[in-house]
Formats: C-alpha cells, structure tokens, sequence
C-alpha cells in the first residue's frame, strides 16, 4: 500500500514550496515470534525473532507466558531493568488533526499491542501466548486500558517479579513522587526548553558550548564554545544557580553576564563535602569566598548556564555515602570523578553496598533537588581491592577492557604459523641482515628492530625495521574494528591492556630473535654525516640476530673486548645517532622532562616493592633517534603520494600566554627565558643552570611540559598546520609502533599501497572518516594517559601503605591561593598542601599573583623553593586514598600554638582536605 | 541532509522500501495526438513525459546532416512546477537550464546506441521529454521514457531502452548497502549515485554516469542494484508495451495495475 505525505514549507528565501513525500507501507513484515505460523520466517537482514516460547522470569501479576512491550520513553530510561526485548511493527495509523506527534507515537505502540495479541491468537498454540503492554505514561495506560489491553507501569511489573528482587534498585526513578518528599523550594531557575535556545544560539544571545566542571571547585566550571570565534572561546560559570545543574561534558546554552560581573577564574580549592542536603545559605557562603577582588585584567567572560542542549551522561563508578539515618532508603552516592556532583540513589541494599566500589547512572535532577537523581547499576567489589581498584581506573577512564571475541580471535592466523609463497609477494627477504632489537627489561611486544652495516662506496645502510602488524589485520573484519575501537594499548603498572589479542601482541608479530618475522622497512643509504641519500620503503622478512635490553646494549658497546657483528651495528648507529641528535637540538627541537617512575613489583602478590624514578640510558635516546628519523620519513611519503588522506601528527605551538607561569618562576631565581620560539627556548633552558641548585633545570623543564599543547593526530586533507612543535619537524606521523598504536597501523596500510605493496579500501581513502577515526584515537590516547597516571598513583599508595611516615625533600611547583603543589623527586609524587582549614581560624595567607609568591603568617613561599615534608597514607577514606604530607621544613608558625597541617592529593588531585593533627605541638 | 539515515536498523529505507526495492512505476503509450510516438512514465512522484516525432526530412541546414544514419535531436525540459532541484532563477527559454541541457546530451548518447540510424538515412528524429514532477531519478526516468515513446513511434531499435540508478548507504553499524532506484531525499543525502542504461535486448550498457567518489571496491554491488533495477523496470515497461495496441488509441485503456 501506498501513501503520500503532503506539506508545503517556507524556503530560506521565503518562496512557499509543496513537498510530497511517498510512504510504502508493508504487509511482509513477520511478527518474529517463532511459534507463529501465519508468518513466512523473516527474511535477510532482520532482526533476530522472539522465543517460541516466551521463558521470562515468573511474574506474580501474569502468571501466563507473555511478551512484553515497553513503551519507547519507557525503554530509553530502564535499559538497565529490562531484559526481554519488545519488537514494534509498523502498524500504521493516520495522523489525526490537532494530535501531537508524541501522543501519535503513543497510539500507535497501542495499536502494536493490539495487532500483536490479536495476531498471537490466531496461532493454535495450546497456551495463549499474552502481549503485555509496559508504560509509566499514566494517561497512556488508562487509554490502553480503555482499549482492552493488558497494561502496567514498568514498577508494577518488575516488583511483581518473584525471582530477582534487586531489581527494583535499578528502576530509574522518573516517578513524580520525589517531588513530594523534597518539599517545594526549589533551588535552581527553569531550563529555557530547546527550541528557543536553538532560536538564542542563532540570534547570539546564547552560546553553545561544552561544559567543563572544574576538579578542584566544585562550584565553578568552564563552558568551551563550539565554532571558530576568536573572542568568548571560554566562558567560566561560577556558583550553584549559574551552574544551573548542568553535568560534566553536557552541551550546554550559556548566556553571558553583564561585563561588571564577570569573575577571574579563582585558584581556591574546595569540595564538596556537605553531607546534610539542606544548608543552602552554606552554599552562598562558599560562593563568596570565590568573589575575592582580584586585578582587573584577570577577569574573564562569565556567563550562567541555561538550559541544557545535550545531556552526556554515562554510568557512573563510585560509592556510597551512606546516609546517617537508620533504614533509609536514601543514600548519597559520591563518583569516583570529582568533576561529577553526588547522586541521590535509592537502595534497600545500602549495607552491603557500603565500601564497595558501584556504578551509578543518573536519572534527571530537578529543579527543587541540590543532586542529582540516580539508580544502582551495578557491584564491582571491595574499595582498595587491587581487582576492583584497576576495574574503576579503567571503567573511569572509558578503556576496553573486555577479553575479545570470539569473532575477533576467528580472524587470527591459524597455528602453528609459517611464512608461505603468498606473503613472500612483494616482499624483500632481509633475512641475511643483521637486525637487533633494543627494547626495555621484560618486554615482549617487540615492534622495532634495527640495523646499520658499511656498503662498498664508503656509506652506510641504515634499517629500521618494523612489525608488519597490517599483514594480520586486514581492513574491515572484527579484528581490526576492535583494535580500532581500543585505539592504543594501556600500560598500567601490573598489567597491559592489549590492543590486539596475545598472540599477535606477543608472538607472531613481537621482532623476537633468532626466528623468521615479517616486517616494514625503512632502510637509508648515509655518509658518514648522518645526511641521508637515499630512502627506500619495503615490506620484507627478517630474522633478528638478538633482542637486548638497554643495558645490554650499552654494554656490548662500551665494551672494548666485544667486536661482534652485532656489536659493530650497535656502534655504528650509535655514533649516527648522536649526530643526527645533534642536528635535530640545532633545529629547535625541545628536551623536556617529566618524573617517570618505575615500580618494582613483588613477584608473588603484585604489590609494589620498591619505586625508583626511570633512567634513561644513551641506548634509550638512540633507538629514539632511528624511531623518528623513519617517522618523519614515512610522514613524508605518505604525504607526496596521499595529500589528502594521509594520517599524521601535530603538535601545536602552545599561545604565549602559556608561558607565563614559567617565565615568571625562573624570574623568581634570576633566570630569562625566552619563548618567542621552540629554539630559543630550548637554549634559554640549556642555559638555565645555577650552581648552588643542580635540580632546577630539571624543574624547569618539568614546568616547561606543563605549558605544552597535546599532540595530535589528524587527517592531512582537514588540516593545513603540520608542524610539529616540540620536534621542530615540519610533518611528522607514528610508523613505529603498530603493535600498541591503531594510528601505526593505518600508516602502514598508506604506506604499502604508496610503494604498491598493497591495495586501498574504502575507508581508507575517506577524509571524513579518517578524521573521525583520528578523533577517536586522540580520546583513547588521552584516557589511556589518565589512566596510567591513575594507575601510578594507586601503587604509589600501595607503596607507602606499608612504609609508615617518610620524610623527604620536596620542590615547589606552583603556588595557588591558599595551597602550594610540590613535587618529590625521588618518587616523582606531586601533590597539593592547604593552609587552610574548615571552622579554625585560618592563618595569614597572603597571594601575589605577580611573582607568584604566598605567605604564610611570616614564611613566603616561592615557586622552586626546597621544603621538607613527611609523605604518609592517608585512608580515612577509603573511597579516595590519599598521600598526606606535613610540611616539616620550613615550619609555619600560626598564631595558635598546633602546625597546621596539610593533606595532599597524588597527581590527578582526587582529594583535597585539611585538618589540624592534634598529635603534633610545636 | 547531513544525519539523514537512509537505511535503519530494521533494514528499511526512508519511504518503507527495502534497499532493492523500486518505487511504483505506472506507463502509458500513445499518450499524445500530435506525435508520432509518446509515452508517460511515473517512477514513485517522479512524472515524465516524451514525445517522437520523425523520422523525417532534416529540417534547417542540411550540412549537418550524416548522409549514412538518421540525425538524433534530443530536448529535455523540467516544467517550471516540477519541483525538486530544478529550480531556476530567470523563466524557462524553450527549456533551457544546466540540467535539462546535461540531460540532453547525455540522452542523446543513449539512444544513438539503440537507434538502429542507418535505415534512416538523411533524415531527422526528434525527441523532447519533459520532467513534470521531479522526485529524484529524473535522468533515468527521461531515458525510460524517451524508449518508450520511440518503441510508439515504431522506429526501430537494437532493444528496449531502460535506465535505472542505484545509490550507496553506509549504516554508521554493519556493511553498506546499494540502494536501487533512489529518491529526491536520497539523491540529496550525497551519496555516490550510478546511473546504468541498458538496451535490454542485447544487455549492453549504453549509459554508465557515477557522480561523487565511490571506491571501486563498491563499485561492484552499485552497479549490480543499478542494472537490477534496469531489468525490473524492463520487466514491467514490457508488460506495458504488449498490453498497448499499436495500432488503437491507448487513451481510453485502463491503468495498468
């Protein structure tokens, strides 16, 4: 059958155009239910059908077998309650005039329901088979009703469930009874409804952003504004009403404030941390505390949240506040995130939820509620559990983590595994080289290996060899779509969250010796200069003659006795390698620092046993070398033969204004440096140096990687700056890890169809796509960054469970308001200590934003300054362990007679919270 | 129409259809007096009409005249109420636009492969087709059309002329699609479009227009919808003509069903 839809619509330019859309309606479509007879099976491609014989679990409202379904606002709120899936068959019905789409959409669900049970009848089936029809529409359901259909609430039926009880937890509560308990002040302005924002988006009243919650504030956040205008690009919100419920990466309207009331973004640290839900006047009190009188030019636009244009709420992980009240059912639940606000749950299970680790989704937040509304999702475990913990940082930092599956593991080579005629096409056979691969202790995803041997005419051939990982994973199938998925491989402090499964990972591509490997090679002809001459790409096989550490490897060069093959290869890149260093320092490029630890883990139990901070060896920087010389090699290639679609990476210059900060502190200790380009930061640092303070270059350059850009990967059709800051490379990409990177494995795919080793495919030559891919790698690399950060930071917690009181030297890093954020070099733990303290009196803080310098009653802190502070586990807590630290040297003297002493938050900043420790009298 | 998704989960197109799925196609011969053959053809909301007339003597200068094979005059027009994209700024002069022009060409391509032009020597055959309605697919529909009315004027002809397109969709989940047959809001999701004309007799392809990039690994399953789509629309427009009595007035015949 066939309809027509008829409708006239205005142009842009005001003409009136009649536009007549053809509607075909079907009458081929199975109902999926598979004991119905009357329908021939569902053809191709349609979704899987219904049991036979309907086997949910037994309801105490329906004792008879029944299908169910859920009404579509019903389905989007309860995915985590429903486990039978509904199918609706497009039953037609006409509009009527004057109904709204929604209550349409509403009648014809009924409809459905009707279709189904009269369908379901004609089947001769012994039992009767009902079609229940959930909704939690009231009006919907007395009209279902109405019209003889079996209807309940979603609540009606799952508390009629006699087997899982739980379940109930994990309704959302979109119920309107909450409004009732609540009382009726309500706290927040309305939400402006969707279509006027998009109607102020358009006319500039509003601006479209994404909303940022501040970690360290919970009451100030930043709205980053989509497009490309120069001025307003952040908006800072500041205060509860401004905020206006809005949630950590919501899509959010902002409207600007009156320039007189616009605020400097404040650099006060506060939490959350109010457990009675009442105290609003404490609120506006806190807030005031924000709106301290800073210099004019440090105020920046301000603007207040209102309304929300797209919600981007996810599970949440967590745990539970439980609330002081004996049998409530209402409890706090406090995310893992500071950047999330606590959400109202509702639990009959609140004892054992209590110091367990959960996950918590958000229902709505209304106008008259200080949080948010939440249901229970789901248990992971103990808190401080090494199990739980690692699940958190991943779940928290949004990393695949699941093992793979079955369709991914089919599209592995089949063991045992050889090298056949067919991969020996278009392939050089490298195997008489000889290749050595230097990597660190216990590695086994060996993706680089290298060689360097003198040719006739005086030169040298020089070969970086990588795992042709792109020879496994062909385009398209399951493997390669969950390796796109994961993006890079997660190293966490005991365990590596692969990208692509073991087999490949640690076998069949890792370059391991003295066995044959397939390969991508970059091989160049150089004099003795290290200037290149020629460069050649090929895919090839190889044998690797030894896999060394970098100890080894320094070694075997060092060493006067050894005059191997290998050795002699060693040596050779070595010394190129020091040139082509050179080279790379003279054109600009920047040494930074950033504390690295290493944690020497207990063989049996995991736990960490010793911490050092990582060495690097000469060996490191020369594997580096060879790395990005083919790096940029390859950028360059693959940009000549595919302008438009090529995957590289950039590294921005960072805005002068980054600087500041550092160009300030080195002022502090007479110290210029420049910053005006990459090179002449680089010499202003190498010339940093003070003889009475070895450690502050290092400083230095640890700050200096703070005011740095990400590097990013983009497409080279949708971009037109490929400079790459940092390296001082004009165009640089990644080539050299495809066994832990996906971006690797695309430039590689380029790269074999470049030389004619390979062939396209689709997506591969889409800029469009290529850039969406090159956005999701971008997230994964950034959250795998956090989470290794996290990872770091709960051994180091481990590590120090078991060491008690540790004093140490510690450098200042940056001076805040009321805090100072110093660094411990010989575990590269950083954290922040408050001055101040909640209903004490506080001591004498005075900030100068100039210097920057805070004094404390009568001790200035500075940025570099050496103080000593005593490192300890703090778990009072057990949901944020933490690095307490007490400032020992030099002593605060306050006007009362106790220390003040001040906790620390481990790098990510999880937890910030002071307290007097009475123990302690000066 | 960026977002737009031109196949859902349940593996259904915008208007209902499935992906292999032709819109409803409605034919009529003989449709006007005057000419010497005339045909109406309907795919879904697109309308054409077209009209032969000739063989005869070649009108104007001679010179242009092939002294070996019929001379082909090719006119396509869009009325100016058709809709869809043709638009236009300044009022049709005898049927002008890019469009119609392009269209012209490239019909005339067509039919100098189905033609059998040398049993028409030194003499001139015209065919105007007008879109009255435009809803996508008016390129193939014309070719259709123009077929059959010179299969009405009873020139002779390798074989039936039919033209079909087919479009890809790429679901953001699970492999893409060929679409046969797309419509005006498909056509604008800007997507490959293939446009196939087939001279159905001898399964040639006379026509073979691709308009956006398409790798030439999809090239395959594209021209496969598109040259389904020719031989389903063959199969009816066959009907069609066997049903019409070539020597009686087809006007006063009942819609075909």
């Amino acid at each position: 059958m066939l309809t027509s839809r008829t409708f006239v619509k205005r142009t842009r330019a005001g003409a009136v155009v009649k536009v007549v859309r053809e509607h075909y309606l079907r009458d081929d479509i199975a109902c999926g239910a598979a004991a119905c007879r009357l329908c021939t099976p569902a053809g191709s491609g349609s979704a899987p059908g219904l049991e036979a014989r309907p086997s949910g679990p037994a309801s105490s409202l329906c004792p008879g077998p029944h299908f169910l379904l859920p009404d579509t606002n019903l389905l989007l709120h309860q995915v985590s309650a429903s486990g039978t899936e509904g199918r609706v068959v497009e039953t037609y019905i006409e509009q009527k005039r004057g109904e709204t789409s929604n209550d349409r959409n509403d009648r014809a669900i009924r409809v459905a329901v009707k279709w189904y049970n009269e369908h379901l009848k004609k089947t001769e089936d012994a039992e009767k088979i009902e079609v229940i029809f959930l909704t939690n529409d009231n009006t919907n359901k007395e009209k279902a009703l109405e019209e003889g259909i079996t209807a309940y609430t979603c609540e009606e039926y799952i508390k009629s469930l006699t087997a899982n009880p739980e379940l109930v937890d994990r309704l959302a509560c979109v119920s309107d009874e909450g409004k009732e308990i609540e009382g009726g002040k309500i706290i927040f302005p309305e939400h402006i409804p969707l279509s006027k924002l998009q109607q102020g988006i358009k006319s500039g009243i509003y601006l479209q952003g994404t909303y940022r919650a501040n970690r360290e504030n919970y009451l100030e956040a930043t709205v980053w504004v989509h497009g490309d205008a120069e001025e307003n690009k952040e908006i800072i919100v500041q205060g509860l009403k401004h905020l206006n419920r809005a949630i950590h990466e919501d899509v959010v309207a902002v409207e600007l404030l009156a320039k007189d009331e616009w605020v400097a973004p404040s650099s006060v640290v506060l939490q959350d941390d109010g457990q009675n839900e009442e105290d609003i006047e404490n609120e506006e009190e806190k807030e005031n505390i924000l709106k301290t009188s800073v210099s004019k030019d440090m105020l920046r636009p301000t603007g207040r949240v209102v309304g929300i244009i797209k919600r981007n709420w996810r599970p949440y992980c967590g745990m539970l506040s439980k609330s002081q009240i004996k049998e409530a059912r209402r409890h706090l639940f406090t995310p893992a995130d500071r950047r999330i606000p606590r959400i109202r749950i509702e639990t009959r299970q609140a004892d054992t939820l209590e110091g367990q680790r959960i996950i918590v989704a958000i229902d709505g937040w209304p106008r008259n509620s200080r949080y948010p509304n939440g249901h229970f999702v789901k248990n992971l475990g103990s808190a401080g559990d090494k199990e739980t913990e690692t699940e958190v940082l991943l779940l928290e930092h949004d990393v695949p983590h699941q093992a793979f599956s079955q369709a991914v593991l089919s599209f592995l080579p089949k063991m045992p595994w050889s090298i056949t005629e067919e991969d020996m096409k278009h392939r050089e056979d490298l195997r008489h080289l000889t290749v050595c691969s230097v990597d660190p202790p216990g590695c086994t995803d060996i993706d680089d290996a290298l060689h360097c041997r003198e040719i006739g005419n005086g030169n040298l051939e020089v070969g970086v060899h990588i795992a042709d990982v792109s020879h496994f994973i062909r385009p398209g199938n399951a493997l390669d779509e969950e390796s796109v998925k994961r993006g890079t491989t997660v190293y966490l402090c005991e365990k590596r969250i692969d990208m692509v499964p073991e087999l490949l990972s640690s076998n069949l591509c890792s370059l391991r010796s003295n066995v044959d490997r397939l390969a991508f090679s970059c091989i160049w002809e150089m004099n003795h200069k290290a200037e290149i001459l020629k460069t050649r790409f090929t895919k090839s096989i190889i044998n690797s003659k030894a896999s060394l550490t970098y100890a080894e490897a320094q070694m075997r060069i060092d060493s006067a006795t050894m005059n191997d093959d290998i050795t002699l290869s060693l040596r050779g890149l070595n010394k190129l390698a020091k040139i082509l260093k050179k080279k790379r320092i003279e054109n600009g490029a920047l040494t930074l620092a950033s504390p690295e630890v290493r944690f020497h883990m207990d063989s049996e139990t995991h736990d960490p046993i010793d911490l050092q901070t990582k060495e690097l060896k000469e060996t490191n920087s020369m594997v580096e070398e060879f790395m990005l010389l083919a790096n940029i090699s390859v950028a360059q290639k693959i940009y000549d033969e595919f302008p438009e679609f090529a995957l590289l990476r950039k590294h921005p210059a960072p805005p002068p204004s980054n600087y500041d900060i550092l160009v300030k502190a080195a002022k502090s200790k007479n110290l210029e440096i420049k910053t005006d380009s990459a090179k002449a930061l680089a010499e202003s640092l190498d010339k940093a140096e003070s003889p009475t303070f070895p450690y502050l270059n290092t400083l230095l350059r640890i700050l200096t990687t703070r005011c740095m850009m990400q590097a990013v990967y983009f497409c080279s059709g949708m971009d037109n700056d490929f400079h790459h800051y940092g390296l001082a490379s004009p165009i640089y990409t990644h080539f050299t890890s495809p066994i832990r990177r996906y971006a690797d494995i695309i430039v590689h795919r380029l790269l074999a169809v470049a030389i004619g080793a390979d062939s396209t495919y689709p997506e591969l030559t889409d800029k469009h796509k290529l850039a969406e891919m090159c956005k999701n790698l971008n997230y994964r690399h950034k959250m795998a960054q956090y989470a290794q950060r996290a990872s770091v930071a709960f051994h180091t917690q481990l590590f120090f469970k078991t060491k008690g009181v540790v004093n140490e030297d510690a450098y200042i890093l940056f001076v805040r308001k009321n805090a100072i954020v110093v660094l411990i070099p010989k575990y590269g733990l950083e954290g922040t200590v408050f001055f101040e303290e909640k209903d004490k009196p506080t001591p004498k803080l005075e900030y100068n934003s100039e210097v920057p310098s805070l004094t404390v009653e009568d001790t200035i802190f500075h940025v570099f300054d050496k103080v000593k502070v005593n490192i300890m586990l703090d778990d009072s807590n057990i949901q944020h362990q933490k690095m307490r630290m007490v400032l020992v040297e030099p002593k605060v003297r306050p006007k009362i007679p106790r220390t003040i002493l001040s906790f620390i938050n481990v790098k990510n900043h999880h937890v910030v919270k002071w307290k007097f420790n009475p123990e302690e009298k000066t | 129409m960026a977002g737009l998704e031109l196949v859902s989960d349940a593996g259904f197109r915008a208007d209902g259809r499935r992906p292999d799925e032709l819109r409803k196609v409605r034919a009529r011969l003989g449709v006007l007096a005057r000419a010497d053959g005339s045909a109406y053809l309907e795919q879904g909301n697109t309308k054409v009409l077209a009209a032969v007339y000739g063989p005869h003597e070649v009108r104007g200068s001679r010179s242009k005249a092939p002294p070996d094979r019929a001379l082909l005059c090719c006119r396509c027009s869009s009325a100016p109420f058709a809709g869809g994209g043709e638009r236009r700024r300044r009022p049709p002069q005898g049927g002008g636009d890019r469009r119609s022009g392009e269209r012209a060409l490239l019909l005339r391509g067509v039919l100098e492969g189905a033609v059998l032009g040398q049993l028409y020597p030194r003499s001139q055959i015209d065919v105007h087709v007008q879109v009255l309605q435009a809803d996508g697919g008016e390129l193939g529909a014309s070719v259709s059309a123009a077929g059959l009315a010179l299969q009405d004027a009873g020139v002779a002809l390798r074989g039936p002329v039919v033209a079909g397109s087919a479009g890809l969709a790429e679901p953001p989940a699970g492999p893409p699609v060929a679409l046969s047959d797309l419509s005006a809001a498909e056509e604008a999701a800007g997507g490959p479009r293939l446009v196939v004309a087939t001279v159905a007799g001898s399964g040639q392809l006379a026509l073979c227009q691709l308009s956006a990039r398409l790798h030439q690994e999809r090239l395959r399953p594209v021209l496969d919808a598109a040259q389904a789509a020719c031989r389903g629309l063959h199969a009816v427009l066959d009907g069609v003509v066997r049903a019409s009595d070539p020597l009686g007035d087809t006007r006063t015949l009942p819609w075909p069903q």
